[in-house]
């Protein structure tokens, strides 16, 4: 059967609609609650009052994004079922795994221990409270590795075998899939980026405090905390970046084909194309400016390797098409005679280039029957867009290189003692607030835009993995996702704007000389007082 | 030792485990939310009973997303067919499980009273929602979906959100809404300040009644008006998992399994002696009503999974195509990992959640209350 192109692009626009909204309240819970952590730990060292209150102020904005981190997440665990059916049973056996583990060893932590954080204040002991919010930390970032253990798995498909059988992929080796190197460097890039948001959270926020002159002590200090963390983190997103470029060189050639936009193989050590206009139609890049040799250097660390070509991959692509419908009709054979020996050794041979054979599906529905045209269409197929990801890639990296020199900026007047002498600087900050917003989600679109026209690799076309679902009820979800993320959007930020005007001053969680404090659930609620 | 059909079977049982778990801690929230407006009469009261479930609901909301990604782990075909041909149904439980969190947050973060009675409806609708839609899905398990696989496993459905509403289904519907429902008034009679707890305690009483004589009902449907699914000819309990390989007769009962297996009864036997046990306790010692209603809905829950043992999701379309317990689970080695996994972290899971109830435990008073919010 032939597949509803409509399905296919409503389900895509869902899907990445619904992970790029939720990966804006997430990477910022990621980040936050270290910076919690880091407050509460001085509170419970030093004993001083401040540090609580600080905990306490920016666990209230920390409540209101997790609230809608938990909430847009919940989507992400059903979608795969409602709309990417057949890439659920298709790739259930493993990719299922990690999502069930996540659940089981990280998220299960962190939503029991949350109502603790905020309402048990006054319940538990210092220490212990401290040790909750220490195991919440930890519990989100152990969060984010099984969910990229699982990203990891879709753009470098190890350890599985298809099984012709039960038509689908299942597990050879979990080590394989757990120690997937791309899963490695995934996991420290997207976790430090994390960190760097909810630095830069704190960063900007205290730098309008500073800029209105309103909570002095409170904002320096907070300050404080978010550069030392931001710097570090920043430096862990560039350096641990490199170490995923690298990995994504090797292990996904396409995609850095076409983030670099080589078009054709390079004698070693490659240019690196600095800027330039990428141009899919003539496959060429415009107007380069390209300085010698970093290409080489950056992706195989190495002076001699090559780093293959856009062309040369193509080409690439349309051999194991070839040998994929090997695979394919050994499949087929194998369906109505079990025991066939022959076909089950070239099955055995092929099944690495069966979803390459796959691609063809999107135009007949028996790939055997393609034509020479359609097998060049669907080798070409295999290029994602190449200048989003050119541009993507250069505006994430720009905005990285920025980080760190703010955050350096920020920990050596920190260390100085002049965070607020200048007021150019606190505006420089406040208004740099967006920025890992925008750097967060180029990364997404540069991970998982490139990883087209696949949804696994190498095994399973995007267009393939859709439900039999129709394009009404994908639009009807589409819609009333729209609606209800608009409406909690505006909620979000009206909220967020709300208390952070309030400040710690006019929640009467700090200086608290103008109001009595009560005992109980100052974090949560932080309004009583009013 | 764990040879696949006995890891079927397991898994089998954690699915179960997981739904009953869900069923009874996330249950509970649900029938609070459900009774929100009934059993608080102003927003102050409403409060109470939305503090008695807030520091623990996005724990227990956490049985739900566990129960979906063990699904999608341990049986990946039923996760995409149930949630893809049910397409419509999940996409309203997903929008009331996407306002439950935020509701929770913002609720109290803005001080006008149209504002907290706006999120007191959309806390109620979701909980109502939800326990109403899950039961009209577990009703229309025994009616059997209309879905059908081709030869890659392709599945295909025909029918859309209204052919969910076969009179049985709504029937389980409402078994499920006034299970759940009484299940949160008992919930209340425990939590919640005196006064409410009063009215909780008569809430509590008139649902078990109303969700008992609606299980029987349900029961006597179930045995004269269904026709029941089974396996025809030899079950291969380790073969692939493949559910085009069997064949499936149509017709018989779907109190077979309970005859074949007679301990099953215990489950409805347990739910409907649990419903006396609410009415007996829910008044006089809260903790053991409390129980005796989550009691009450594992039996009712396992009664249904029995009943449909070894289906998981039959067909009406295509028998042949049903899931059963053989035919539409992971491969061995994914469920063995699993369970590995499942035995380690469940019972720190369970021992944590323990901690939390214990921290956060004692009734929530509208004195209390009146303090803590400088008496507003």
């Amino acid at each position: 059967m032939i597949i509803d192109a409509d399905v296919v692009t409503l389900s895509r626009l869902q899907f990445a609609l619904t992970a790029m909204y939720h990966f804006l309240f997430v990477p910022l819970t990621l980040g936050l609650v270290w910076i919690l952590a880091i407050m509460e730990s001085v509170y419970v060292m030093t004993g001083r009052e401040v540090w609580k209150r600080m905990v306490q102020f920016w666990g209230v904005l920390f409540g209101i994004n997790f609230a809608m981190g938990v909430a847009t997440g919940v989507t992400m665990e059903f979608q795969f079922g409602m709309n990417w059916a057949y890439y659920s049973q298709y790739v259930g056996d493993i990719f299922g795994a990690p999502l069930a583990i996540e659940g089981m060893m990280a998220f299960f932590l962190e939503a029991t221990l949350i109502g603790v954080f905020f309402m048990g204040w006054e319940r538990i002991s210092r220490i212990r409270h401290l040790l909750v919010t220490w195991f919440l930390a930890l519990a989100t970032s152990l969060s984010a590795l099984w969910i990229l253990i699982a990203n990891a798995w879709m753009q470098n498909p190890v350890g599985a075998a298809f099984n012709p059988q039960t038509m689908r992929m299942e597990v050879t080796s979990f080590s394989a899939v757990l120690f997937n190197p791309v899963a490695q460097d995934k996991f420290v890039h997207t976790v430090s980026a994390g960190y760097v948001l909810g630095s830069m959270f704190v960063l900007s926020i205290s730098a309008w405090y500073l800029l209105r002159g309103r909570n002095v002590d409170f904002a320096k200090r907070s300050m404080t905390v978010a550069a030392s963390f931001g710097l570090a983190a920043a430096l862990s997103v560039v350096v641990l970046g490199d170490a995923s470029g690298y990995t994504v060189a090797k292990d996904q050639q396409m995609k850095m084909a076409a983030i670099e936009a080589i078009w054709h193989t390079e004698p070693a050590p490659a240019p690196f194309t600095l800027f330039g206009l990428p141009n899919m139609r003539q496959r060429r890049t415009d107007d380069a400016l390209k300085i010698p040799w970093l290409m080489g250097l950056l992706g195989t660390h190495s002076l001699d390797q090559t780093m293959p070509g856009i062309s040369e991959l193509v080409d690439d692509a349309k051999s194991r098409i070839g040998k994929g419908l090997l695979a394919y009709d050994a499949m087929l054979t194998l369906r109505q005679d079990q025991g066939n020996a022959q076909a089950q050794a070239v099955l055995a041979a092929n099944d690495k280039d069966l979803g390459y054979a796959l691609l063809l599906k999107r135009s007949v529905d028996d790939p055997r029957q393609a034509t020479p045209a359609q097998i060049q269409q669907a080798a070409d197929s295999t290029i994602p867009n190449v200048p989003v990801l050119f541009w993507s890639f250069r505006i994430m990296m720009v905005c990285g290189f920025y980080f760190i020199a703010l955050f350096a900026l920020s920990f050596w007047k920190a260390s100085r003692r002049q965070l607020d002498s200048q007021r150019w600087y606190l505006r420089l900050a406040l208004w740099s607030l967006p920025l890992p917003w925008v750097a967060i989600e180029l990364g997404w679109i540069v991970a998982e835009y490139g990883r087209q026209p696949w949804a696994i690799a190498g095994v399973l076309p995007t267009a393939l993995g859709v439900s039999s679902v129709s394009a009404g009820q994908v639009l009807t979800s589409l819609g009333g996702f729209v609606l209800f993320y608009t409406a909690l959007a505006i909620v979000d930020v009206v909220l967020m704007l709300k208390f952070t005007r309030k400040g710690p001053d006019g929640l009467g969680i700090w200086p608290n000389h103008a109001f009595p404090l009560s005992p109980a659930r100052n974090g949560e609620s932080g309004e009583q007082h009013v | 030792m764990f040879d696949y059909a006995t890891l079927r079977v397991i898994w089998w049982a954690l699915l179960g485990t997981l739904l009953i778990g869900f069923a009874i801690m996330d249950g509970f929230d649900f029938g609070v939310a459900g009774l929100l407006k009934v059993l608080g009469r102003d927003n102050e009261e409403r409060l109470v009973l939305i503090e008695g479930i807030e520091p623990t609901w996005e724990g227990n909301q956490t049985w739900f997303i566990l129960g979906g990604g063990a699904t999608f782990a341990a049986w990946p075909m039923l996760y995409a067919v149930s949630f893809s041909g049910m397409y419509l149904a999940i996409f309203l439980v997903l929008l009331a499980f996407i306002l439950r969190p935020v509701g929770f947050n913002f609720r109290g973060k803005i001080h006008d009273p149209r504002w907290a009675s706006l999120w007191d409806w959309v806390l109620t609708a979701s909980g109502v929602v939800v326990m109403l839609i899950s039961g009209i899905a577990f009703g229309n398990l025994f009616l059997g979906l209309p879905f059908r696989f081709d030869d890659d496993l392709r599945m295909s459905w025909q029918g859309g959100l209204l052919d969910l509403l076969h009179p049985f289904a709504l029937l389980a519907g409402l078994v499920s809404l006034s299970m759940l429902l009484a299940h949160g008034a008992c919930w209340a009679a425990l939590k919640a300040d005196h006064l409410i707890a009063a009215r909780a305690v008569r809430m509590a009483r008139w649902l078990t009644l109303l969700y008992a004589a609606l299980y029987v009902l349900a029961g006597i449907w179930l045995a004269y008006g269904i026709p029941g699914f089974a396996i025809a000819g030899a079950v291969a309990s380790e073969g692939v998992s493949n559910p085009l390989y069997k064949q499936v007769a149509q017709g018989g009962s779907w109190f077979a399994s309970y005859m074949q297996y007679p301990w099953f009864w215990s489950a409805p036997l347990l739910a409907l002696a649990a419903a006396v046990g609410v009415q007996a306790l829910v008044g006089r010692r809260s903790v053991a009503g409390f129980i005796a209603s989550s009691l009450m809905v594992g039996g009712t829950i396992a009664s249904a999974g029995f009943a449909l043992f070894p289906f998981l999701l039959p067909s009406s379309l295509d028998p042949r195509s049903s899931l059963t317990v053989w035919d539409a689970s992971s491969s061995r080695g994914t469920l063995l990992l699993m369970l590995g996994v499942t035995v380690v972290l469940l019972p720190i899971i369970l021992l944590y959640t323990g901690w939390v109830y214990r921290v956060m435990r004692g009734r929530v008073t509208l004195e209390q209350l009146r303090k803590a919010h400088g008496g507003y």
